[in-house]
């Protein structure tokens, strides 16, 4: 009898092991497939920009809950729920195609004092500081202002105009004696609101295009020091450096044989960066 | 088994009280289904803005928040600490729930449950087998996964897939493609699994079941010794596992329906010819003699009809 009943609950261990493995498995293998169903559809196209104050991408989707308040509140019907299989967000989660309608810039922001979770961040306060996106002149070749024409609608409507966007004037090459004025966007200004791309006036597609910061810009190339830039350290140092001059054993081209009569071809000591008598020259010539 | 069994799923009820009263609850129950959708439709369709938003976030009347708990949940798995306004709106609803029972969620809110109501009508009527019937564990394997997915991509990861909101939401800010997972749930409820969406996976449905466990709403079958075995409470009942503890219980054993998988739905009292079956509290302790032994001795499982 008892080795009866160690055995049936002995069975009944294997039973729930069984079961739970097949659980935890089989969930485990749902549990994949949805991770990647979620890697694939949070996507977020080039043209599909966030309402104001929208968190970064993969903090937005921890925190966006899909309510739609703020497309309700937007006066403007700016912002849309985006919808399945339609070439826009993941699914239910606010943004705006700034050719259709752009952001009007509202100065109570009402869309981020809509939202419930914080994924529109009540930091934002000033809608100045909004960072839709970036404005770029994405066709150079058609911009009627790059032809040398005088369009000017991106820059006129711009609600931060003379700042995100501004007029640059270079000599027009083709007739030789006109201006190009050409819409420049100043990327730390711009609030990728979209009028200007909403404005242009090219046929269907704009010209000048709002894409998501992490689309439009590069990152700066901090390996190179800008020497025109105030107060760099580094730059300041690589002034004072010895430049390489015409000594025995180079291969300098003004000196074929690696040797020059000291009077001949060397730099005033005065210009700049020229050749000071007091310093030891290196050996095998540096390389700065 | 009684000679009644074999007749239609609430016929004598129909017959004693008309189809209304019948149906009472059902009739309700689509009602505050209907009504939790319309008053949502209000604003975009005749543009009174008293409740915006959808199930799973709303304000009303510009005062009243209210947030999906389960939602939160998944925000807190992906690690995002919501703002105040979300965090009341989310206690409010998951204390609501709470003390009313929380798949009262699943039969009087849920869009979901007309759809796997209808699939199961289909389902009846082309007379299909159970089909595949998962352990009672699944639900919360599943519920248990999706958290951990919303850790682990750091997303609300049920709302890339929720058949609830991409209903309710695309029925009122529009849908797209998202019909195709409401269509998919119809069909698996008909064809693969019977009242597989809603009584085995939806992790929503868990999840309010949970928040409900000691919830004060409850039906109890108080009237049991008049029980005449017709079966088609089990039948109606979207869970019907729930109710033979109640119901077969003996004198000493409580006629409250205690088990959180019990949506209150109310369909048992609506069908029940006896009037078994009311509505109560948890604290209900009226007496509810259990039944008669009848000399007939009763088949142990009382789902016949509805297996
Ligand atoms: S700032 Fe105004 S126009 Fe722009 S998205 Fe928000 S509510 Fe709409
Ligand atoms: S109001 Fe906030 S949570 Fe709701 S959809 Fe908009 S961004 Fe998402
Ligand atoms: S998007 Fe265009 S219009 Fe808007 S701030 Fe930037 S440059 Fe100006
Ligand atoms: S026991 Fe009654 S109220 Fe509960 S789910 Fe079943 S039919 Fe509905």
């Amino acid at each position: 009898m008892s080795a009866h009943i160690r055995n049936t609950s002995s069975m009944d261990r294997r039973r729930f092991l069984q079961d739970s493995a097949r659980g935890l498995t089989g969930c485990a293998v749902a549990g994949m497939g949805l991770a990647y169903f979620i890697s694939d559809a949070r996507a977020l196209p080039a043209q599909a920009l966030r309402p104001p104050g929208a968190l970064s991408e993969p903090d937005f989707l921890a925190a966006c809950i899909r309510c739609g308040l703020c497309v309700r509140d937007c006066p403007y019907d700016t912002l849309v729920l985006a919808e399945l299989g339609e070439d826009g967000a993941a699914t239910g989660t606010p943004y705006f195609t700034a050719r259709d309608i752009p952001c009007e810039m509202c100065e109570d922001i009402p869309c981020v004092a809509a939202c419930p979770t914080g994924a529109l961040d009540k930091d934002l306060t000033n809608i100045d500081d909004a960072d839709m996106g970036v404005a770029v002149l994405i066709d150079e070749e058609t911009c009627l202002n790059a032809l040398g024409l005088r369009c000017d609608v991106c820059y006129r409507v711009c609600p931060v105009i003379d700042e995100a966007i501004t007029l640059e004037r270079s000599h027009n090459e083709r007739s030789g004696h006109h201006a190009i004025f050409m819409p420049t966007v100043h990327a730390d200004k711009c609030t990728g609101c979209g009028k200007c791309e909403k404005s242009c006036v090219l046929p269907n597609e704009a010209a000048i295009k709002v894409l998501p910061r992490r689309i439009a810009r590069a990152d700066a190339a901090d390996h190179y020091k800008l020497g025109w830039e105030d107060r760099n350290p580094l730059v300041d140092d690589l002034i004072d450096l010895p430049d390489r001059l015409p000594g025995p054993g180079t291969d300098n081209l003004v000196a074929p044989g690696g040797y020059l009569p000291a009077t001949e071809g060397i730099p005033e000591a005065s210009m700049d960066g020229g050749f000071n008598p007091g310093l030891k020259l290196p050996g095998t010539g540096g390389s700065n | 088994m009684s000679n009644k069994t074999k007749l239609p799923v609430g016929q004598e009820a129909i017959e004693e009280f008309g189809w209304m009263y019948a149906h009472r609850f059902l009739l309700l129950r689509r009602a505050t289904q209907f009504f939790f959708l319309a008053i949502f439709l209000l604003g975009p369709w005749f543009g009174i803005w008293w409740f915006k938003g959808n199930l799973s976030g709303s304000m009303t009347f510009n005062f009243l928040p209210l947030n999906d708990p389960f939602i939160t949940v998944q925000s807190f798995a992906a690690l995002h600490w919501p703002e105040t306004t979300a965090l009341i709106g989310a206690v409010i609803v998951g204390v609501i729930y709470a003390l009313i029972g929380g798949r009262v969620y699943c039969s009087w809110v849920c869009p979901i449950n007309p759809v796997t109501d209808g699939a199961h009508w289909i389902h009846e009527k082309l007379g299909m087998q159970k089909g595949w019937q998962p352990k009672h564990n699944t639900r919360y394997w599943i519920l248990a996964m999706v958290v951990a997915v919303s850790a682990a991509t750091g997303t609300i990861a049920w709302e890339f897939v929720n058949p609830i909101s991409m209903l309710h939401r695309g029925l009122i800010f529009g849908m797209g493609f998202a019909w195709a997972f409401v269509v998919a749930v119809f069909l698996f409820d008909i064809f693969v699994s019977r009242r597989g969406w809603c009584g085995h996976l939806c992790p929503v449905g868990t999840f309010y079941g949970l928040l409900g466990t000691k919830s004060v709403v409850r039906i109890s079958a108080v009237k049991r010794s008049e029980c005449d075995d017709c079966m088609d409470c089990f039948a109606v009942c979207p869970e019907m596992h729930v109710i033979s503890p109640a119901l077969r219980g003996k004198d000493e054993d409580t006629a409250l329906i205690l088990s959180p998988d019990c949506t209150n739905c109310g369909r048992c009292i609506d069908v029940c010819a006896m009037d078994v079956f009311k509505f109560t509290h948890r604290f209900d302790d009226t007496p509810a003699p259990g039944r008669v032994q009848r000399t007939r001795t009763q088949p142990a499982t009382g789902a016949s009809k509805a297996a």
